[in-house]
């Protein structure tokens, strides 16, 4: 198989178990070393350099979080710095910025041990560790795999907040469909070792290359397309009613959520407004229904990569 | 509690005799374990490195503690004779099997996630052992140590039969005499050690252990 992922890309391979997502993963990092073919990182072959340097270079976070229960959560996340030769005081300064970058205070976590943490704050340890010595690319296999459902909603949400402000290329492994779209640029579709789909994740729901990705992906579900599209895709222009008895809903969000307001308050329509919170249009289930229609028909997809929707 | 007394009062009129078996018991000891610990350690740290030879390995060693210590000095008496050489031999022998089953046993139940991970991260093989898989299996490894200590302590009051020296010499000539003072005075000190390696090596081998979940 040949494939390209794009500087600063979200991509997410998505596949049943044992189609080999995660060995195309440990392939990139040379935990299995290939035996044919060619793998490029900038365009420098991952064989030119000795497997533990690229590793260095390469963040990567595993599902059982794999901290070492020996070190404090400091020590785990300055293990690659410590490897790469960073001076002290360069270490203690990056390992602060990260703890507080995935949402734990320093000055609390940084002397606790790995078993005092819950499974959730572990996986935010194990992001910081991979993210530490400021590598490009991040290998991402199941991380959030063993967590319960809130907190993998969070830290999904942490994690593309994460990537927005920094924009590594991240490769990220999941058998969890709700995860990928959620969280892809571009999924990868793969089974039984080979690539079936790579597209956005828009495109796959609405256009499931063969009745494998249909079933995987399950793009009969309407909601789960519907949240893939923005609410200013479906936007009706004119005056909002003045009184109304919904809480707006912002031009960013998406269809799903809407129909969710909409539904849950019982109002005919909603108000749109803009990031200023100005009301800008109005939203009603005929919209929202031809939005979902429409968008299966169309050939191009709506939602360019680049300019995503905004998650939740 | 009369012969305690008495015996008491033995060790009060012959303090450098005590003192001197105290000093050939600890020196035998220690020599021992320290010899043992540096060849067994890393052949359990090289039985867990290999998938073949190290199981049949660490299983020969468990078979050939069955051996009782007295019959393996008895045993090594035609090859080297009397005095301290054999009876370190059969110390430094009968320490052998928790060390190299506890070391083996140690690094083999750390965790293949976090051992991958180190890799993953990008630790060389030396820095994955040094840094990750020795440190967690330490724990065990003292365990090991723990146990080996005990039965050298105690073991080495034996080899005052080809002797050696050391507490056991009260002990002989105890019996041999039918004095129970002086079987005290070999008897209630070795007891000591005994209890004393105990309580060092278990508060060592909770501070080589990592925490484990708190309740918080």
């Amino acid at each position: 198989m040949t494939f390209t992922v794009a500087a600063s890309q979200f991509v997410v391979l998505l596949g049943p178990s044992g189609c080999g997502k995660t060995t195309l993963l440990k392939l990139v990092n040379r935990l299995y070393e290939p035996t044919s073919g060619t793998i490029a990182i900038n365009g420098i072959d991952t064989r030119s350099l000795p497997a533990p340097a690229l590793r260095r270079r390469i963040g990567y976070v595993i599902q059982q979080t794999g901290l070492f229960p020996h070190m404090r959560v400091g020590e785990n996340v300055a293990v690659v710095p410590r490897l790469v030769g960073w001076d002290k005081r360069r270490t203690a300064a990056r390992v602060d910025e990260l703890l507080e970058l995935v949402g734990l205070p320093a000055e609390e976590y940084r002397r606790r041990y790995p078993a005092q943490l819950s499974g959730g704050q572990q996986q935010r340890v194990g992001l910081a560790r991979a993210l530490a010595a400021e590598p490009s690319t991040l290998l991402m296999d199941e991380p959030f795999g063993a967590l319960d459902a809130i907190t993998r909603g969070r830290l999904q949400d942490e994690l593309r907040h994460i990537h927005g402000l920094l924009g590594q290329t991240v490769i990220f492994v999941t058998h969890d469909v709700e995860e990928a779209v959620r969280l892809a640029d571009r999924i990868v579709v793969m089974r039984d070792g080979r690539i079936v789909q790579d597209d956005t994740p828009l495109r796959i729901l609405s256009h499931p290359a063969d009745d494998f990705v249909r079933d995987l992906v399950g793009a009969s579900d309407v909601l789960r397309r519907l949240s893939l599209i923005p609410v200013h895709q479906a936007i009706r222009s004119g005056i909002p009613d003045a009184a109304d008895r919904c809480p707006p809903v912002t031009a960013s969000q998406n269809l799903r959520t809407a129909l969710n307001l909409l539904l849950d308050c019982g109002a005919p329509r909603l108000v749109v407004v803009d990031a200023d919170a100005r009301p800008i249009g109005t939203l009603d289930l005929e919209a929202i229904q031809q939005a979902a229609t429409v968008d299966v028909a169309s050939d191009s997809p709506i939602v360019p990569p680049d300019i995503a929707p905004t998650r939740r | 509690m009369d012969s305690l007394r008495h015996a008491w009062q033995y060790v009060q009129d012959n303090p450098d005799k005590v003192e001197q078996a105290l000093w050939v018991h600890l020196r035998l000891s220690l020599t021992a374990l320290a010899m043992a610990m540096v060849f067994f350690i890393p052949l359990g740290v090289l039985a867990s490195r290999t998938n073949r030879v190290g199981p049949t390995l660490v299983a020969g060693v468990g078979a050939a503690r069955v051996v009782p210590s007295l019959a393996v000095l008895f045993l090594l008496l035609p090859v080297f004779g009397l005095g301290e050489r054999p009876a370190l031999v059969a110390l430094f022998l009968l320490a052998g099997p928790p060390l190299v089953i506890n070391t083996d046993a140690g690094l083999r139940a750390v965790d293949r996630a976090v051992l991958e991970n180190a890799r993953g991260l990008g630790m060389n093989a030396i820095q994955a052992f040094a840094r990750v898989q020795a440190p967690l299996a330490l724990p065990v490894v003292v365990a090991g140590i723990r146990t080996a200590t005990i039965e050298v302590v105690a073991s080495a009051t034996l080899a005052a039969f080809i002797g050696a020296g050391g507490f056991g010499t009260f002990i002989t000539s105890g019996l041999a005499l039918r004095d129970v003072r002086l079987l005290l005075v070999g008897a209630i000190p070795v007891t000591a050690l005994a209890f004393l390696a105990e309580a060092l090596l278990s508060a060592l081998e909770r501070w080589v252990s990592p925490p484990v979940a708190r309740p918080s």
